[in-house]
């Protein structure tokens, strides 16, 4: 598709709009089977759980046809914003979900908004099945004083913003005025943020980091990571492949008391019932002997501070920037539910002394306009992936609409587990599809990606195919090739706009 | 040794992602570059993609073992299986749906297998630490789970049978009960 000659404002756009005409003579093939009308799918969001769902519909569904529309211009979610960067085996993934995209009967539309640029019910109005996999793009609080003092960001935040998200470059967060940093939590997205703050800048600068991030981190005066949980070490939600990592990053120190290492019976039975627990406690009580009376001659230090849950931000001289944790002693007390044990506050308080804060306890869904959304649960209800109408008992089905990864199970599992959500999803669409569930009368054939690119004309939405991602994606290999990355990310809305075009 | 060369490959993806060794890397696509460093220094052993140059293993290919692969609905499909090639390359040259989104580099658990066969289970080399926190991940995780790319066909796994763990069907490994996660 290369251009030769600088093309009108017409043309370029109808070049966006119809970026590979092969694509529409298949699915013209694929209407022409004699079964039946093509089965029109959208997937909302384009992350593992969104791709996976392509992939097993596309498998699954010879007729069907499969449209992901994005909010951003690149695809993957957080494999690209949220995987770390220096974790590049787990982002080996996206190889596989752009082979998906390269079905014939599959399109990429990034830069398209759910809830802005086309409605919920326009969705549903132009499509057979609206599957929506947007995950979770905001963050649970914690509700205790002082929470939006300067200094206090999400671990999500600190994330997208190490990771290049346009939504965050502009983050800023200020390492330089202090030497140290409380991560709240101890799951694996608070292990990530605490060994890149931790990390030789020397060992990330050959990873796909975003350079101001990098730069950041060089003039980063922090040097004492605590990592707090409200409960013990058998209770950590961290698995046992990021906590080895953490254990054994180079000249940093490992702090563990060794009295929270002793385990009650309760302890004892969770360990018992899960390998996961067992291994992660196991890796714990060996890094606490191992570093137990070395000298640790000026390294940076990692401290896991259990059994405290955070009750107040204090601030520090100047009034407004965070400058320490008050932290509550808590114990462990069986909640009568499954035998599972949560941390109730003893009274005692203690106050710990920081100059940033990065949360990390929970990503957050948010709903969109004509969504049924559990608000306390924060995911929509349904039943394996089908939209129930609400969360009551006497809820009904929501036709077509099927929900999938995050946004269907809550915030937690890794990369993975969106693949078996997905299956489920899937399982329960095709199941319907044999009830004849998608054969409307004739007269209200669902129009699928025909419907949608002309309700993107309508509104004048430049979106982003999957080779407009294809040059943003060659244009950061290039740029990264120049400084021994990876890549280099483009980082900011225009640019990202600018290279897909 | 499967555990000895297990470790040189993950020694591998660290010094692919180690800096100032970092050359072969940032010229290529991340991802296909770690796992071509890999594949070099692994030999066949981390192999799923399909950059792997026929010619390394046309010297081990002369010997074939049998593999029963056992898919989520339960359809049996005898394979033969080249001595060396891994049980995810050997699934997806034969067509069988076993995911390997990190392509062999340890980094996911989608290649999971169960070895119906607690005889056969006990021939493999115990998994390395690597691999038990990827495990430890696994859907439907049993007593006899392993991943896919870490089990290497070898002449006394002939007649080995793997299941691919599935959403709708439980297996029933001396009474081992899937958690789920």
């Amino acid at each position: 598709m290369g251009r030769v000659r600088p093309l009108h404002h017409a043309a370029r756009r109808l070049l966006l709009l119809f970026p590979r005409p092969r694509a529409f003579s298949s699915s013209a093939a694929a209407a022409a089977t004699p079964s039946r009308e093509p089965l029109h799918v959208c997937v909302v969001g384009s992350g593992p759980a969104g791709f996976y769902t392509a992939d097993k519909m596309l498998k699954g569904h010879e007729g069907a046809q499969v449209d992901i529309i994005d909010r951003l211009p690149t695809p993957f979610g957080l494999v690209r914003s949220g995987v770390a960067p220096d974790h590049p085996e787990t982002k080996i993934v996206v190889n596989q979900f752009s082979r998906v995209a390269a079905n014939d009967r599959c399109q990429f539309y990034g830069n398209v908004t759910l809830g802005r640029d086309v409605s919920l019910s326009e969705l549903r109005k132009t499509y057979d099945v609206v599957v929506l996999a947007y995950g979770a793009e905001s963050d649970r609080s914690l509700g205790i004083p002082g929470e939006d003092m300067r200094g206090i960001h999400s671990a999500r935040e600190f994330v997208w913003w190490y990771n290049g998200h346009p939504d965050m470059c502009n983050l800023a967060p200020d390492l330089q005025s202090t030497d140290s940093a409380v991560v709240l939590g101890q799951g694996n997205v608070a292990l990530d943020v605490a060994r890149i703050l931790l990390r030789c800048t020397s060992e990330l600068a050959a990873t796909d980091i975003a350079d101001y991030a990098l730069d950041a981190l060089r003039g980063s005066t922090i040097r004492k990571v605590y990592l707090v949980g409200r409960r013990g070490p058998v209770q950590a939600a961290c698995t046992a492949k990021e906590l080895r990592e953490i254990l054994g990053l180079k000249n940093v120190h490992v702090f563990i008391k060794e009295a929270d290492l002793v385990t009650l019976p309760a302890d004892e039975e969770e360990i018992r019932n899960s390998r996961i627990k067992r291994r992660v406690y196991e890796l714990l009580s060996k890094a606490a002997i191992a570093h137990k009376g070395k000298n640790n001659n000026g390294q940076k230090e990692l401290h896991f501070v259990f059994f405290r849950r955070p009750t107040r931000f204090l601030p520090s001289e100047d009034g407004v920037t965070v400058g320490a944790v008050q932290l509550e002693k808590t114990c462990l007390k069986d909640d009568g539910v499954a035998g599972k044990q949560v941390a109730v506050g003893t009274g005692e308080f203690e106050d710990l002394k920081c100059g940033l804060v990065l949360k990390s306890i929970g990503y957050k869904s948010l709903p969109v306009e004509g969504l049924p959304f559990d608000k306390y649960r924060g995911i929509v209800p349904n039943l394996k992936g089908r939209v129930l109408s609400s969360e009551s008992e006497n809820a009904t089905v929501e036709p077509g609409l099927y929900v999938v990864g995050w946004l269907k199970r809550g915030p937690t599992g890794i990369v993975a587990t969106n693949l078996h959500c997905a299956e489920e999803t899937v399982a329960i669409i095709l199941e319907d599809d044999k009830k004849g569930l998608f054969m409307g009368p004739s007269d209200s054939k669902k129009q699928g990606r025909r419907g949608l690119l002309e309700i993107l004309e309508q509104k004048n939405i430049r979106f982003v195919p999957f080779d407009g991602w294809e040059k943003i994606d060659s244009k950061e290999k290039v740029a990264g090739e120049l400084k021994n990355k990876p890549r280099e990310k483009l980082t900011t809305w225009n640019e990202l706009l600018m290279a897909a075009n | 040794m499967l555990a000895r060369v297990s470790r040189l490959g993950l020694h591998a993806l660290r010094r692919a992602t180690a800096p100032g060794q970092n050359s072969l890397a940032s010229r290529r696509h991340e991802a296909e570059a770690v796992t071509s460093h890999v594949n070099h220094l692994g030999k066949t052993f981390f192999c799923s993609n399909t950059n792997a140059t026929s010619s390394d293993r046309s010297s081990e290919s002369e010997a074939k073992i049998s593999v029963t692969f056992v898919d989520k609905d339960g359809e049996e499909k005898l394979v033969k299986v080249p001595i060396g090639m891994s049980m995810l390359e050997a699934a997806h040259e034969n067509d069988i749906e076993l995911e390997g989104a990190c392509e062999g580099s340890l980094a996911c658990s989608t290649c999971h297998v169960i070895v119906t066969d607690v005889d056969y289970y006990n021939k493999l080399e115990d998994p390395v630490d690597e691999e038990n926190d990827m495990l430890d991940l696994a859907f439907g995780l049993t007593e006899t789970s392993r991943l896919g790319c870490q089990v290497i066909a070898s002449p006394e796994l002939d007649g080995m049978r793997l299941a691919l763990p599935s959403a709708t069907r439980n297996f029933a490994v001396d009474g081992y009960v899937a958690k789920s996660h």
